[in-house]
């Protein structure tokens, strides 16, 4: 029942997924009424999602692609590559 | 023997028709533009050598896509194996008495005007992006994997070939490093 700090804020990082199991929110729980760092962490935490959230949605907007210079490059780098009597693709 | 719906090969094709989706398959696991640059040109290589084996069985770019699967795999067992190398810090002590506490100066401190600083901005994101690039190479990916792509546990177990424990282990001590770096550069402010 009893977990340290380091197991619980594991079981609490867990949980900002919602793939904490029940057994481990109720030794989760148990140990945040007696430890208030625990406690800070997890209150932390939850705000710490929220900013992932947000972060998420903003990056989505701009979708990093490959140069048309890096393109041409790797296609060269390709034909290089491809040896005379596979060229000719069936 | 017939030879209908086989799907063929065409490398002449790849890039013009592959590169933009291998590249962004990558980079929303491995966000480096170099590494994953790099690993989309060598999936375009190794998928020449092995053209041979090739059944038409798939379509091309499933046939690429699985190619690129191991290439990621291999940077990451590559990364994951270079020993000492931007260690994650760590949050708790790891033996003796006090084995699982938390370490003093990395116990959580009250933040500033939490909420307020809370809000969709590009400082904020800023801030986190320079804190998660600061993870070691191995947390990142799965950290963003998890948080960022929102992959699910068992997809980046097989992804990755590692154990879920193990997983869980590596998202704790991503986000504990993570908390402690927007305290000191962003919640304490």
């Amino acid at each position: 029942m009893k977990l340290t700090c380091d197991e619980a804020t594991t079981i609490c990082d867990k949980n900002q997924y919602n793939e904490a199991t029940l057994w481990e929110k109720i030794k989760l729980s148990f140990h945040l009424f007696l430890c208030n760092k625990c406690g800070l962490y997890t209150r932390q935490n939850t705000t710490m999602s929220k900013c992932y959230e947000g972060h998420v949605k903003l990056r989505k907007v701009n979708k990093p692609c490959l140069s048309e210079k890096e393109k041409r490059h790797i296609e060269e780098e390709i034909k290089s590559r491809i040896e005379p009597s596979t060229s000719n693709i069936e | 023997m017939s030879t209908i719906n086989k799907h063929i090969l065409n490398p002449n094709k790849w890039v013009e028709l592959h590169a933009d989706y291998l590249y962004n398959y990558t980079i929303s696991r491995i966000n480096n533009q170099d590494t994953a640059k790099d690993i989309v040109q060598d999936t375009f290589f190794a998928a020449l050598k092995a053209m041979d084996n090739f059944q038409g069985k798939a379509s091309e770019r499933t046939w690429l896509i699985s190619i690129l699967k191991r290439k990621i795999i291999d940077h990451y067992r590559k990364i994951n194996s270079i020993k000492g190398r931007a260690e994650v810090k760590m949050n708790f002590y790891s033996d003796g008495d006090r084995e699982g506490e938390w370490i003093e100066e990395r116990v959580p401190s009250s933040w500033n005007s939490e909420i307020e600083k809370v809000i969709e901005n590009n400082e904020l994101s800023d801030a986190l992006d320079k804190c998660i690039n600061a993870l070691p190479e191995k947390y990142g990916i799965v950290f963003r994997m998890k948080t960022m792509q929102q992959f699910e546990t068992e997809e980046i177990c097989k992804e990755l070939d590692i154990t879920s424990s193990n997983l869980w282990v590596i998202i704790h001590r991503a986000r504990t490093q993570l908390r402690k770096c927007m305290e000191d550069s962003w919640f304490k402010n």
